[in-house]
């Protein structure tokens, strides 16, 4: 077996995928709303067509017979009580150097972050 | 020929250090000259063109932080002239993944939107490191907010190249960190491991790599990807010197309130104690690669590289000869399950954490003039991510859709579930296999050509199959080095084991070292260094 066999493998079977999509170009507008992007045609087309193809690699989640004792892992690693560190105290610090914290900041007036007009918004 | 310095491992140096036969500064300046021969030029995030000479340089830094360095070393060696102790790592130099906060350094991620970023605190790794003693010699490359398993994302390119043969890859996301310390351009480095990135690029370039148990270094000061697989951990050149580094590292901290306040043992001793007795499992699982085909979904069954088998069952011999008890065939049946999950976790916690970067508080703002503060997100975030960061926070949003919520990231984190179980099955005292650790290869092949695989995000990912599972399960996996393929590159086998089992994994992985300390493979030296 070559070294990178298992990649060609992937490779050329993926060239003769299907071509149905779950992330249509309406769906896919909208997430890069949500997200607050602006993309280029070349760059849109891309990340919707791995998009898709992440979406057909985990497909075979929905699949998978989940035992109704099978509760959701939110960390790998159980958190008993004595392995977790005490709480801090709730107590007010102050930082000792804020400019070098304002200093990251794009632009600043009189230690005020400076930003564009926000727009008025109706909530519905 | 006497070795350079840069070449030497951190417990000899701290050795001779304290011994005063060497300075500080005299290892810093060795471990400069070998940058001065195999870096190349500096990377950038201007547009890229290949320059000659490229090719041929390892470009695992993007920015050397000399004068730093300097003063640690020269502070080194004033402690140690007064009688002071220097610390246990004294004089050694670390290279650390720039995803860490280090105080006054560009911390970049290496990524656009946070080129100009100036951290203004360090990381807690970072700073028992330094005040261990160690050198910070500089801020190594890796993929983009640490997204791929190639390097190849960088926004600072000339991206790294693999040291033992620069037309490869060198792994990812630690791969300036693990191209480093095979190069000599660092004796140790500090990288992180969110889903193999420690031990899948260790594997790549013949070093020792290890993801601790999650918790058991803290994040503080750690740019986040996926806050609940993160693990800061040791990449080195020996399994002694991953055990020093663990020293220095592990332990609680009032930062992090993951960060586990288990005690932390001190894990150089008995490291040289031998595996009498231990049980160490062999599972099919991670010999055979079981993946949906990505055209039609039915699932196809792949071996992993035929000379990374032979190495792995060759280790579990060698093994057996010190006295180990070698189990077959544990089922480790969701292994398979890894990677799918992964790509809705690891999204849906990238996606929440890369919110942060809007233009407004640090990080790169569009320059331009916009109307309002939408457009200065959206137009500062178009330019400041690279493809990978946009890819992950899409993906992310559409699976934490309030319509696929349950179909996707619930369904994962009790897939989550089943994967610890799997590996609780396996390690349970009382249980059919009862094990100490399990013996896998780290990764299906061995490294890929550049440009073999990029942009290709589902591909990419499989790279992480086998190293994977440890990051969903929480638990330690050590990489360690186990000869090389007959292309030249190198061969990783991975040592996992019970969460907090750091020590014995240390231990399998040194016996596992002894014992083939006379073997042709190890008296080979990467390309990059075999020219020079």
């Amino acid at each position: 077996m070559a070294t990178s066999c298992f990649w060609e493998v992937m490779v050329v079977k993926k060239t003769h995928g299907s071509t149905q999509e779950e992330i249509t170009r309406p769906v896919f507008d909208h997430l890069v709303d949500l997200a607050a992007f602006e993309l280029d045609e070349d760059e849109a087309e891309y990340l919707r067509g791995e998009l898709n193809g992440q979406l057909k690699a985990i497909a075979e989640l929905e699949a998978i017979h989940i035992p109704a004792d099978i509760a959701i892992a939110t960390h790998g690693v159980p958190y008993p009580m004595e392995n977790r560190p005490a709480l801090r105290k709730d107590a007010v610090h102050s930082y000792p150097d804020s400019e070098a914290i304002l200093e990251q900041a794009p632009e600043i007036e009189d230690r005020y972050i400076v930003v564009p007009d926000i727009p008025n918004e109706e909530l519905s | 020929m006497t070795k350079p310095l840069c070449d030497r491992s951190a417990h000899e140096l701290v050795g001779l250090l304290k011994a005063g036969e060497v300075s500080a500064v005299e290892v810093l300046d060795s471990t400069l000259e070998r940058i001065q021969t195999v870096e190349g030029r500096a990377p950038s995030t201007a547009p890229y063109t290949s320059q000659p000479g490229d090719e041929n340089h390892v470009h695992a830094y993007i920015t050397v932080t000399e004068g730093r360095a300097r003063r640690q070393a020269e502070a080194v060696d004033k402690k140690r002239l007064a009688g002071d102790d220097p610390g246990a790592l004294a004089g050694v130099p670390v290279a650390v993944k720039d995803i860490f906060c280090v105080k006054d350094t560009p911390s970049t991620a290496a990524s656009r939107i946070l080129e100009s970023f100036v951290a203004p605190y360090t990381a807690t790794p970072v700073e028992r490191l330094e005040a261990a003693g160690a050198l910070t010699i500089g801020k190594v490359n890796l993929d983009e907010f640490t997204f791929g398993s190639s390097n190849e994302s960088t926004a600072f390119q000339p991206a790294p190249r693999n040291p033992w043969n620069p037309a490869y890859v060198p792994g990812g996301s630690s791969g300036g960190s693990t191209a480093a310390v095979a190069a000599g351009e660092a004796v140790l480095s500090l990288g992180t491991d969110t889903a193999g990135s420690i031990r899948q690029p260790a594997a790549f370039c013949g070093v020792v790599g290890m993801k601790p148990t999650y918790g058991r270094v803290s994040r503080y000061g750690l740019i986040a990807f996926a806050s609940s697989l993160d693990c800061p951990g040791p990449v080195a050149r020996d399994v002694t010197d991953a055990a020093l580094m663990m020293n220095v590292i592990a332990g609680e901290d009032h930062h992090d309130a993951t960060a586990a306040s288990v005690p932390v043992p001190d894990y150089t001793e008995g490291i040289e104690g031998g595996v009498q007795g231990m049980r160490i499992g062999l599972s099919p699982d991670y010999f055979r690669l079981r993946y949906p085909d990505p055209g039609t979904g039915e699932l196809r069954e792949q071996p992993v590289l035929a000379e990374i088998e032979a190495a792995t069952r060759a280790a579990a011999e060698k093994l057996a000869a010190q006295g180990a008890v070698i189990v077959d065939d544990v089922p480790m049946p969701n292994t398979r399950y890894g990677i799918p999950v992964y790509f809705v976790i690891s999204r849906v916690e990238a996606a929440s954490n890369l919110h942060r970067y809007d233009g407004v508080k640090y990080g790169y703002r569009h320059p331009g003039q916009v109307n309002e503060l939408r457009e200065l997100y959206r137009r500062s975030r178009k330019e400041g991510f690279g493809l990978q960061p946009k890819l992950r926070i899409l993906m992310g949003m559409y699976v934490s859709g309030a319509q696929y919520e349950h179909a996707y990231y619930e369904r994962s984190l009790k897939v989550r579930s089943l994967i610890r179980r799997d590996f609780e099955a396996a390690f349970d005292r009382d249980g059919a296999y009862n094990l100490d650790a399990l013996l896998t290869p780290t990764t299906p092949t061995t490294a890929f050509m550049m440009g073999r695989v990029y942009g290709d995000s589902v591909l990419m990912q499989y790279a992480d199959l086998l190293t994977v599972p440890a990051n969903h399960a929480g638990i330690p996996g050590l990489s360690i080095p186990a000869g090389l393929a007959e292309n030249g590159m190198p061969i990783g086998i991975q040592l996992l084991g019970p969460d907090f089992s750091e020590a014995n994994l240390l231990r399998i992985g040194r016996c596992y070292e002894m014992s083939t300390a006379d073997a042709d493979w190890r008296s080979i030296k990467p390309q990059v260094l075999a020219k020079g």
